[in-house]
């Protein structure tokens, strides 16, 4: 399991070592507070210290964002065959897929705290909840993990990285998409409300919203833990040859 | 040292490796040689513990690489082919993170096997460079150094010598001997003078099966005064 340090360490410092980090850090925080900022965030309008207007945006940011960070992770090493290298050194599968899980992880969840201005300004405007704001922050890094876990998922089956962009784009749109009220409504004129009710269980959405009102609920927790257990242990077993 | 026992691996419906056993000792060079799709890669492969063999077994230093394949890629150096590596990482990064992977954690320890194998490899002079930077021939030596870094028994090479010009060839060849003494070594190749020039014993694979398991010497014995890479045509076009 301490094996696990080496591989976290160089994938984590690899994104700094090419422009992805700073191309991808710059991207999002622009697109991200631009959109809060867009009279379809209505940061300004809503009059009120609180940072739903930049959130409530992440599921649909996500959605390309991670797969932009999740598609090189295992394709990039099929490609270059560095997996060849990587697999042959003494690591189990499970060390260099948590390892590598971890890194893009800890990325992203460093992508979402430099937002960390928005809320000082929410702070220097009015007097903000500090718990609501700090369990979407909790809420965006847990989504995130979920996204990735898909995305390391689908990176893994194919040595082509846009064919894994795709993939991912796909995998995480069906999971958004299932949460998304319209596309509800539709579900329930077709199927039994009981179906559609537990399919829209499987959505980022319906587990990401409570965590911007401030709750956070064990199930939600439970269900993005879960995904990230279920993808990375489907991961490994990719993986193995 | 390295002992493989009736090793058999399918790609589907085509069968790569077909029942090849053979042992390496300790002081052996071994040339593993055959035409391109012969299975060199894939035998080598199994022995790392990359590839999981259909039947059959093989060992390093007496563990058996299905049983224990952490512990049998601890004291094993291999060397793809190809020689791959992180582009975007220096050398020197690079040699760390192998270092590190290799349980050497404190910056003392891990300078001290990075330094090593610069030394070993005579890649001082680059080791700030990134990997992507570095010509053929010094990619090959990081793959090198990468996989003597933490002073293996056993090494296994896939084509070292390939893509690298006559000097560099040279300099490849007199370090796997230099190293060899007190190793076991498998290095494939399809050069056939580079069979001569260090290996001690030579075996030819062709369509996955094993048709020589000898010395130079005997290879040479089987059809005096005719040049190696003509008795190697014979060898492998007869058994096709």
């Amino acid at each position: 399991m301490n094996q696990i340090t080496p591989i976290f360490k160089r994938e984590f410092l690899g994104y700094f070592r090419t422009p992805v980090a700073y191309v991808f850090l710059v991207a999002f925080l622009t697109l991200s507070v631009s959109l809060a900022f867009s009279r379809y965030g209505g940061f300004f309008k809503a009059g009120s210290a609180e940072m739903d207007s930049y959130f409530t945006f992440f599921p649909w940011l996500f959605l390309f964002i991670v797969p932009a960070v999740g598609m090189r992770l295992w394709s990039e090493e099929k490609r270059s065959g560095t997996a060849e290298l990587l697999f042959t050194l003494p690591i189990t599968i499970l060390d260099a897929v948590l390892g590598k899980f971890l890194a893009g992880w800890a990325f992203l969840a460093l992508a979402v705290l430099l937002s960390f201005p928005m809320a000082l300004t929410v702070a220097y405007l009015g007097k903000p909840d500090w718990g609501v704001i700090a369990t979407n922050y909790v809420g965006a890094i847990l989504m995130a993990g979920g996204y990735l876990g898909v995305c390391a998922l689908t990176s893994a089956l194919t040595k082509n990285q846009v064919v894994s962009f795709v993939l991912s784009l796909v995998a995480c749109a069906a999971l958004l998409f299932l949460g998304y009220s319209s596309f509800t409504e539709v579900l329930e004129g077709v199927l039994p409300i009981a179906v559609a009710d537990a399919l829209a269980n499987f959505s980022f959405i319906t587990h990401f919203e409570p965590f911007t009102q401030g709750i956070i609920d064990p199930k939600d927790v439970v269900f993005f833990l879960s995904l990230i257990g279920f993808t990375l242990f489907l991961n490994v077993v990719a993986l193995e040859r | 040292m390295i002992e493989v026992n009736g090793l058999v691996k399918n790609y589907g419906a085509k069968c790569a490796v077909a029942g090849v056993s053979f042992r390496v000792n300790r002081g052996d060079i071994l040339g593993f040689l055959g035409p391109n799709g012969a299975g060199k890669s894939t035998t080598m492969k199994m022995i790392a513990g990359y590839l999981r063999p259909d039947e059959g077994t093989a060992s390093v230093g007496g563990i058996d690489v299905t049983a224990d394949p952490v512990a049998v890629k601890r004291q094993l150096g291999y060397l793809p082919e190809n020689a791959p590596a992180y582009p975007e990482m220096t050398v020197e990064e690079f040699l760390g993170f192998i270092a590190e992977v290799r349980g050497y954690r404190s910056t003392a320890a891990k300078r001290s096997q990075v330094d090593f194998a610069l030394a070993r490899t005579q890649l001082d002079a680059v080791r700030k460079q990134t990997i992507e930077t570095l010509s053929k021939g010094y990619k090959q030596r990081v793959g090198f150094a990468q996989a003597l870094l933490h002073d293996p028994v056993a090494l296994v090479l896939d084509e070292p010598t390939d893509g690298l010009d006559p000097n560099q060839k040279n300099e490849v060849r007199a370090l796997i001997k230099s190293m060899a003494v007190e190793k076991a070594v498998i290095l494939s190749t399809h050069i056939l003078e580079e069979v001569d020039a260090i290996c001690t014993r030579v075996i030819i694979i062709a369509q996955g099966r094993l048709i020589v398991d000898e010395t130079p010497a005997q290879l040479r014995a089987r059809a005096p005064g005719m040049r190696l890479d003509e008795i190697f045509r014979d060898l492998t076009r007869s058994k096709v």
